[in-house]
């Protein structure tokens, strides 16, 4: 069962942020849909009735008091940035939201 | 100390690289030998070998001998940090350190130093511990051969034609290889337990929750695990112990004391079970098992039953979904948490001319700095999660998830521990199951269903393969926060198995003198 | 884009059309640290000096979250008439943008903290009209980007950008309404007095600035119109950068005025984002809505689930302070006030304000007066807030004490006023700085007034005649003479007594 199209992969890929070539989206395609495959039998035991979990651990109400805590210097911040300006991370154009 | 901890014969036995690290860190205690000496040995032995087997991504000498000295005027002036103070250890990279870069094995974040250490980091040098370097490792996590580092494989020290498992092959290498004596993994579906497993060396994964994921680079945040590995079950639960433990920083982070793992490992090492209630799962180690797998695993039952464990058969009958349920579950995780990966604030930037876009340079860098597996995880889980599709899959496998998780707490209802085989099959080739993904999979067939339900597995060397002479593992269950039964049973059958045999495991291992 | 000239006439809009709103306000809260980290949460700290590894979203860092943050969403649930969830959990909204670290927003998507609930909001004359609360879920502020290049540092165009995230990871609170509906001709109305309201609100709780000239309240308005006669909503567009009370009112409006226009020529409403802009009074497009959203919500992994125990809930409920309804009509019936004067006072936003002056020792009178009067004027010329004036309450109760021993007159009290707002200074400050004095000393009045009526021999001899009313004239010159500084009072005796009649 094939489910999973060329555009889809080009579709996804946009959502993810990868600019896939021409040749990965015909491979993604082909292994998404094997993997997808194996996987779809996870449909097969799930009935409505199974509540779903999404932590491991039991725990709730994990908080921290509102307290001020050292973090990082600006140095410290920038250090790994691959660009910066006046003390801020420089980044390329932003795509024009206002358009 | 029993021969369980020691190993006689093997590469460097007659060395300080050749010592198990409960061994090491009493000598250190006792001052028999200085850390400085015991650490000059590691990384002497590292520079000799690291071209055949390629364990470590980055090695920092000054920095490791600077805290063996450290350890030593600890000691000196009567305050030792820790009982494995002066210890080495190799430290996957994949947890953060402020002295050395974290890479994750990605190009992604190549050259990067992070300006705060994870907690595990952390609490290692706060042991004493000295930390020879980070160790390779799938990129991001994700492998099961240590293949898809960005910076070249790793290779199997008992046959270097094969991988050492993954994604923490470099852990478990550097263990086999007489590297360091201990090492730190994460095992998000088994990539603690099957390089143990194929290395011939023992691996945990704690509790979820029991050690702080602060620091570890996130791979899927809800089945991520830092764990000890070590030559000797002893040697895991002494790192266990300094690493485990609550973490305010760390809001998953268990708050309760930590399981008292080494006295288990003591306790076992006497190598009684009587009144233990060992469960074999009846899902794992039929079909599609190698021969060989399939054989030492019935020894291996055969010698908990001899050790006087009361051994019954228990049906997890969910355990069959568990590979599909973490192949959603897990890629969905990775694709948000990858997300972050973008050129702008660390790590690689690619493409940013003057005329490309954010968006652009974002595609750009992210199409280059990842290999092909991670792409093909944060495809399967952005599809996974996106709109129209998320019932079908992620919720699901979340249900999924309940389903095992009820399976545990059944068969725990009826025995204390479960066992089965680690991996389906022993290391294969390098290369071998590189275009086959879902082949690449099923090696995490057996360890994934503990990561889905949260609780703790060891894997504990169980042999020799008869048909290619590779290490087997004997996967041992326990529920959550009852890690200190891991331990006790696996010390126990380690103390066993090496009595029942001439040599000790790991006196097996190629030597690798590269001379 | 469509001239303000083209479109719809509004009366002609409500003939034809029933308007939807639905309003999204996001709250920034004023805890001491941010949501998920411990860094400062402060407006205005330079650039990157209020950052950690968890708010950079850098690799292996994790969020815990900040209790104080949660005891607030719930409090503000509780002022907002909501349920408060047994159980619920953050989740992550899923989207590239580089003021975002993580590429994804921690929110909450299907378990907000708090939902179903209503605020009762007082329109300008009086109705009150219950706005329906759909929700309240806590989430975290983005870093703030700047543009270089381009024109004026607008995004567009811009060459390239510049991020500070010490605004990433600050609480915030997004409050959602139930659609609004039946609101006719009055929905703009009710857009800006709901957020007003919610604005006193949460004042009065002390759990924010919110401030919108500082973005730490902000509003988006969806707006949507329904054929008279249908029923189900059309298409909605959602504004967004709506930076003030009177530009939702504007925002709301020219929509309205948009989409009826569009509807009545055929065309379809684009589900978008639109931007007010604040200069022509228009919304523009922005982002379209259909293709690009998939949010890929999903459970927070490294987040366990919040649940408030009823306990814990109720101690809360405990801590709420004097709701402002509450308080509007305690304050009636201690001042006294007509239903009318306590609508003009509301409206005004004057309330916090007249009572401050009136504990810091005006009768409740002077002090309305003043707010409701004279201020708001000053405040509607300025184009700002009541409360943004540069005056405070303290300072005007000070004024009112000086004019009650006589040393100022109104005129003059006004004059000192003035040059508190202009930023002089303390009342008296301004009072000796301009050298400013009541003139009651009736010998220097007599001569101006003398001076006065021989100027104006016509209104002396009516005056004489008895036609007092004409004594305004000379009055009001003898204050031109004294340039406003005598009391006008005495003036007008001394001027009557000249004429004999008094
Ligand atoms: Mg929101
Ligand atoms: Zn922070």
């Amino acid at each position: 069962m094939s489910t999973i199209s060329r555009d889809e992969v080009a579709h996804l890929a946009g959502l993810a942020r990868l600019a896939v070539s021409e040749d990965e989206l015909d491979t993604f395609a082909g292994q998404l849909d094997v993997i997808l495959d194996s996987v779809a039998r996870v449909g097969e035991v799930a009935a409505d009735e199974i509540p779903p979990t999404s932590h491991a651990v039991p725990v709730t109400n994990v908080f921290r008091t509102d307290e001020v805590r050292d973090g990082l210097s600006r140095g410290e911040a920038l250090a790994g940035a691959p660009a910066t300006e006046e003390n801020r991370f420089r980044v390329p154009r932003i795509l024009n939201e206002e358009a | 100390m029993s021969s369980t901890t020691s190993v006689p014969d093997g590469p460097g036995s007659t060395e300080l690289t050749g010592l198990a690290a409960s061994e090491l860190a009493a000598k250190i205690a006792a001052g028999e030998v200085s850390a400085v000496e015991v650490t000059r040995a590691h990384l002497d032995r590292i520079e000799a070998i690291e071209p055949a087997v390629h364990a470590f991504l980055h090695v920092d000498r000054e920095a490791a001998l600077d805290a063996a000295r450290r350890a030593d005027e600890q000691r000196a002036n009567g305050t030792p940090a820790s009982p494995l103070a002066g210890v080495p250890l190799a430290l996957k990279d994949v947890l953060t350190t402020t002295d050395m870069p974290t890479t994750c094995g990605s190009r992604m974040l190549e050259g990067w130093t992070p300006p705060y250490d994870s907690t595990v980091a952390a609490r290692l040098r706060d042991a004493g511990v000295v930390v020879l370097g980070k160790t390779n490792m799938d990129e991001f996590a994700m492998g099961s051969s240590t293949e898809n580092s960005a910076f070249g494989p790793t290779r199997n020290p008992w046959d270097t034609d094969r991988i050492p498992g993954g994604s923490g092959g470099g852990s478990s290498a550097a263990l086999a290889a007489f590297e360091a004596p201990l090492a730190i993994g994460t095992d998000t579906g088994g990539s603690i337990r099957q390089p143990a497993a194929v290395t011939g060396t023992v691996g945990v994964k704690p509790t979820y929750g029991g050690v702080s994921r602060y620091g570890l680079v996130a791979f899927s945040s809800s089945l991520d695990q830092a764990g000890p590995c070590g030559r000797t079950v002893l040697d895991a639960a002494m790192l266990h112990e300094v690493i485990a433990g609550h973490d305010p920083m760390d809001s998953t982070s268990v708050n309760a004391p930590v399981p008292k793992v080494t006295a288990a490992a003591r306790e076992g090492a006497d190598g009684d079970l009587r009144g233990v209630r060992v469960g074999v799962v009846r899902e794992f180690g039929g079909e599609g098992y190698q021969q060989g797998v399939r054989d030492s695993f019935r020894t291996a039952v055969d010698t908990l039953t001899s050790l006087g464990a009361e051994v019954v058969e228990v049906s997890c009958p969910h355990f069959e979904y568990a590979l599909g349920a973490y192949y959603l579950i897990a890629p969905s995780e990775c694709s948000s948490n990858l997300a972050r990966f973008d050129a702008m604030r660390y790590g690689l930037r690619v493409g940013d001319d003057g005329t490309r876009s954010t968006e652009e340079v974002m595609s750009l860098t992210r199409e280059q700095g990842f290999g092909p597996e991670v792409k093909r995880r944060i495809m399967l889980g952005t599809y996974a999660l996106s709109s129209g599709y998320y019932d079908a899959y992620y919720g699901q496998a979340q249900k999924v998830r309940t389903l095992i998780t009820r399976d545990f707490e059944a068969a725990f209802g009826q025995v204390d521990v479960l066992v089965s085989p680690t991996t389906p099959t022993t290391a294969f080739r390098i290369g071998e199951r590189v275009d086959d993904p879902m082949a690449m999979y099923r090696a995490d067939l057996c360890t994934i269903p503990s990561n889905l339900a949260g609780n703790a597995a060891m894997s504990v060397p169980s042999g020799l393969s008869a048909e290619d002479g590779m290490p087997v593992g004997l996967q041992i269950m326990a529920p959550a926060m009852a890690d200190d039964r891991l331990y006790r049973v696996g010390a126990a059958y380690e103390a066993a198995r090496d009595a029942a045999s001439e040599v000790s495991l790991l006196d097996r291992v190629p030597r690798l003198e590269v001379a | 884009m469509t001239a303000v000239a083209e479109i719809m006439d509004y009366d002609e809009v409500l003939r034809r059309f029933d308007p939807v709103l639905g309003l999204e306000v996001h709250v920034e809260l004023s805890t001491a640290t941010k949501m998920f980290c411990g860094c400062a949460n402060e407006f205005g700290a330079e650039p990157n000096t209020r950052v950690c590894p968890v708010c950079l979203g850098m690799p292996g860092a994790l969020p815990v979250v900040n209790g104080s943050a949660v005891e607030s969403a719930i409090r503000i649930g509780l002022a907002l008439d909501c349920q408060v969830a047994e159980w619920c959990r953050f989740a992550r909204k899923n989207y590239f943008y580089p003021d975002m670290p993580k590429n994804f927003q921690t929110s909450q998507y299907d378990e907000p903290i708090v939902f179903d609930g209503g605020l009762d909001v007082v329109l300008d004359d009086g109705e009150t009209f219950r706005v329906g609360i759909e929700r309240a879920h806590m989430e975290e502020d983005t870093g703030k980007s700047s543009h270089v290049g381009g024109a004026s540092g607008r995004i567009h165009g811009a060459e390239h950008s510049l991020l500070d995230y010490n605004r990433a990871g600050v609480p915030l609170i997004e409050i959602v309404t139930k659609p609004i509906t039946g609101a006719g001709e009055r929905a703009p109305e009710i857009a800006r007095a709901y957020v007003t309201a919610l604005r006193d609100l949460l004042r009065s709780m002390g759990v924010s600035d919110v401030r919108m000239d500082q973005g730490s309240l902000r509003c988006d308005a969806n707006v949507s119109l329904t054929p008279k006669g249908e029923s189900g909503f059309g298409t909605r567009t959602e504004t967004k950068n709506v930076n003030s009370f009177r530009s939702i009112e504007r925002a709301v409006r020219f929509e309205m005025r948009r989409q009826a226009s569009l509807l009545e020529n055929g065309s379809e409403i684009v589900q978008e984002t639109r931007h007010f802009d604040e200069s022509t009074g228009e919304t523009s497009s922005g982002r379209r809505k259909e293709e690009a959203e998939d949010y890929r919500y999903f459970p927070e992994p490294d987040l366990v689930p919040i649940a408030p125990s009823r306990e814990w809930v109720e101690q809360l409920r405990g801590t709420l302070p004097e709701m402002p309804w509450e308080r509007r009509r305690r304050v009636q019936e201690q001042w006294g006030l007509s239903d009318e004067e306590l609508r003009d006072l509301v409206n005004a936003s004057a309330l916090d304000l007249v009572a401050a002056t009136v504990d810091a020792g005006a009768s409740p009178s002077e002090a309305r007066s003043w707010w409701v009067a004279y201020l708001s004027q000053r405040a509607n010329e300025r184009g700002v807030e009541l409360a943004e004036l540069s005056v405070t309450p303290a300072q005007v109760a000070r004024v009112i004490e000086l004019v009650g021993e006589g040393k100022l007159t109104h005129k003059l009290a006004r004059q000192v006023i003035d040059g508190v707002l202009e930023d002089r200074g303390e009342p008296d400050e301004v009072i000796a700085a301009d050298g400013i004095e009541v003139v009651s000393d009736d010998s220097s009045l007599q001569a101006a007034v003398d001076e006065a009526l021989a100027a104006q021999p016509d209104a002396a001899e009516k005056i004489r005649g008895g036609k007092v009313q004409a004594a305004g004239a000379i009055v009001g010159a003898v204050m031109k003479a004294t340039q406003g500084q005598a009391d006008a009072k005495r003036v007008r005796e001394l001027v009557l007594a000249a004429c004999g009649q008094q």
